[in-house]
């Protein structure tokens, strides 16, 4: 089967200098695909790059992403632009400043489906209903700061699946939100994913995330995937050493850990300083010459994909 | 709203009122015109007697009281020099400025903003250096400056158009050029900036992940999110505008208000430079509650009192 989402050997650079570094992904039909790691190693430009919407100072610089088998690298922008919002959506991290303050947010939501407000409202409606916004009638001529934050994620989510696309990245969807509404929204994620076939693509640096909801997940460090694969698999076994650091740093999984790898010796490397090996070797307590020598490859291991020389 | 409006409305006021204060008291500091009204060889006697017939040998606290009590009365006065209403005398005098103004106000609005958005769109292209430069160019000339030049252009080298005086819309276009000038480089930079600004939001890469194009995220979303600090801009150039109206209705002999100011300084006509000044800062006082009006206009969170 071809997975709706396959990244293949992506890499970006900022001002020639490289950031992620041939990362390859896939996700398929209504799953949903954890994307962990921590703060900037590149998961959001990632997001960005399948999006075509990368910020003017990161730049593709090998690889394609395909959706559904289809080449999105090669497509002109016009074309990219038709897909946005039809075949593959977005929704943020804040979605306050996600919604423009000045414009209601039926006609926002609207703009997914290219028609007019008017034209477009029994649908938009119909989607307030479904992502659980009670009242529709009156809070689709709302603007943003008339609703909470819960709400207005519920907003930009139901702007990102109305026109019902195939894929959906999601970028932190609840780092933003009060812990009882991000459990909501993750549960709201979820079932709509499923019921219509959505493939999910969520970014997140909260391994309490990655358990409540995902169905697969790859960890990322400095710009590289460390380890992919089933969520039971890699929780029950961890091979990669930076994944079982990373879980063994979080005593439970309803805890919500805010920053995992503080404790964990040491600090990322910067893209500046990553040399030709294993980006986590000064931070490995398992690293010799090799690791530091050579990068490993992305090998299949048990049920997971790892990168890494002596994971077993 | 409407007790934002009203406070507004009571500050504008007691603004006015200084500034009339301090121009009053400013003026008599120079003394009165009472010498350039006497003929010449007149004796102090004479003299004295005029200042008398005329009320300026009163203490100023005097005078400031008797003149706001007329003003009260809507009473202002008659010209010492030119023997006229004063009220007369200002209002032939305030179409020409009105005219003068929205000339300049088109010209900074008009090219201003237009060259703004697209700095902001285009920015790093050679077409925003291209208006930079324009831009540049319209802010570091001095008005008296960029006036002489396009009357050495247009009126003496080309003859298009007018040196001076007003005489049909053709006369308008230099002056309104040279005092719109530096308004619309201001226009222009605030834009930008503006628009830059609203540019790099959140709401636009998400406007964009809807489908939208980077012109229809600016269309649709962008400028009237700008928008908000442009008026303040608007609001203020008008102050500015009649400042510059001044200056270019000195250099291009045109008959407003600014020229007439001008003359009853130097001729100490007080009576008309006070309901000058006093038309001007109720101008300024309007043009600030419109645009209060518009911020409402444009952003539901004023509008709904947020
Ligand atoms: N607009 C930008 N301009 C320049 N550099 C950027 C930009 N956005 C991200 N970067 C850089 O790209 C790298 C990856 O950033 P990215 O935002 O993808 O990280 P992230 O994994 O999403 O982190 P976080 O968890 O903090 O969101 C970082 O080094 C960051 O500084
Ligand atoms: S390759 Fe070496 S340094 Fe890298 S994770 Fe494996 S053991 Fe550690
Ligand atoms: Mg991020």
């Amino acid at each position: 089967m071809t997975p709706v989402l396959a990244i293949e050997n992506l890499s970006l650079s900022i001002a020639g200098v490289p950031v992620v570094d041939g990362i390859n992904l896939g996700v398929d039909a209504g799953e949903v695909m954890a994307l962990v790691g921590e703060s900037g190693c590149g998961k959001s430009i990632t997001s960005a790059a399948v999006m075509r919407l990368l910020p003017g100072a990161v730049s593709q610089t090998a690889g394609d992403i395909r959706l559904a088998g289809e080449s999105l690298s090669r497509l002109s922008e016009r074309q990219m632009q038709a897909m946005r919002g039809r075949r593959l959506s977005m929704i943020f991290q804040e979605p306050q400043a996600a919604l423009d303050p000045l414009s209601t947010i039926g006609t926002q939501i609207a703009e997914s489906l290219r028609q007019s407000a008017r034209a477009a409202r029994p649908a938009v409606l119909h989607m307030l209903d479904e992502v659980g916004i009670a009242d529709p009638a009156r809070r689709i001529d709302q603007y943003p700061f008339e609703l909470s934050g819960g709400m207005c994620q519920r907003v930009v989510i139901a702007a990102a699946l109305i026109a019902r696309p195939e894929l959906l990245l999601a970028d932190e969807p609840t780092t933003a939100l009060d812990v009882t509404i991000q459990a909501q929204i993750l549960d709201l994620l979820r079932t709509l994913a499923r019921e219509r076939g959505t493939a999910v693509l969520l970014i997140t640096h909260d391994v309490g995330v990655v358990a409540d909801i995902a169905d697969r997940v790859a960890v990322m460090y400095a710009g590289r995937i460390a380890e992919a694969g089933p969520v039971h698999s890699i929780f029950a076994q961890p091979r990669h050493p930076y994944t079982q650091l990373l879980l063994a740093s979080v005593p439970r999984l309803s805890d919500v850990p805010k920053s995992p790898l503080a404790v964990i010796p040491g600090r990322v490397p910067t893209p500046l300083e990553f040399g030709p090996g294993c980006r986590f070797a000064s931070r490995c307590p398992r690293a010799d010459a090799q690791c530091v020598a050579q990068t490993p490859p992305l090998r299949p291991l048990g049920d997971s994909d790892v990168a890494c020389w002596h994971a077993a | 709203m409407i007790g934002h409006i009203a406070s507004r409305l009571g500050q504008a006021l007691l603004a006015s009122f200084g500034v009339l204060t301090i121009v009053f008291f400013i003026m008599r500091l120079s003394g009165d015109p009472t010498l350039l009204l006497v003929p010449e060889g007149a004796s102090l006697e004479q003299i004295n007697q005029l200042r008398h017939q005329l009320g300026f040998d009163r203490p100023l606290p005097i005078q400031f009281a008797a003149y706001l009590g007329d003003l009260a009365r809507l009473d202002f006065g008659e010209s010492l020099v030119q023997r006229a209403p004063v009220l007369g005398i200002v209002a032939e005098r305030i179409p020409y400025t009105v005219a003068l103004a929205s000339g300049a106000l088109l010209v900074a609005i008009g090219i201003g903003i237009p060259a703004g958005i697209v700095m902001a769109v285009a920015r790093g292209t050679w077409l925003e250096r291209a208006l930079a430069g324009f831009v540049l160019a319209g802010q570091s000339l001095p008005t008296f400056w960029s006036g002489i030049l396009l009357i050495l252009l247009f009126g003496v080298t080309l003859g298009w158009l007018p040196t001076s005086g007003a005489d049909g819309i053709a006369s308008l276009i230099m002056p309104s050029l040279a005092l719109g000038a530096v308004g619309m480089s201001t226009f222009a930079r605030m834009t930008r900036i503006a628009v830059l600004d609203e540019l790099s939001r959140d709401y636009v890469t998400a406007a964009r992940a809807r489908g939208l194009s980077r012109g229809q995220a600016v269309v649709g979303h962008v400028l009237r999110n700008a928008a908000v600090p442009v008026v303040t801009i608007a609001a203020l150039e008008i102050g500015n505008l009649l400042a510059g109206a001044v200056i270019v209705e000195t250099v291009f002999a045109w008959p407003g208000i600014g020229q007439l100011a001008i003359q009853s300084i130097q001729s100490r006509d007080f009576l008309v430079v006070q309901t000058v000044v006093l038309f001007v800062s109720l101008v300024y006082v309007a043009t600030n509650l419109l645009a209060d009006l518009l911020y409402a206009l444009i952003d539901p969170r004023i509008r709904m009192g947020a």
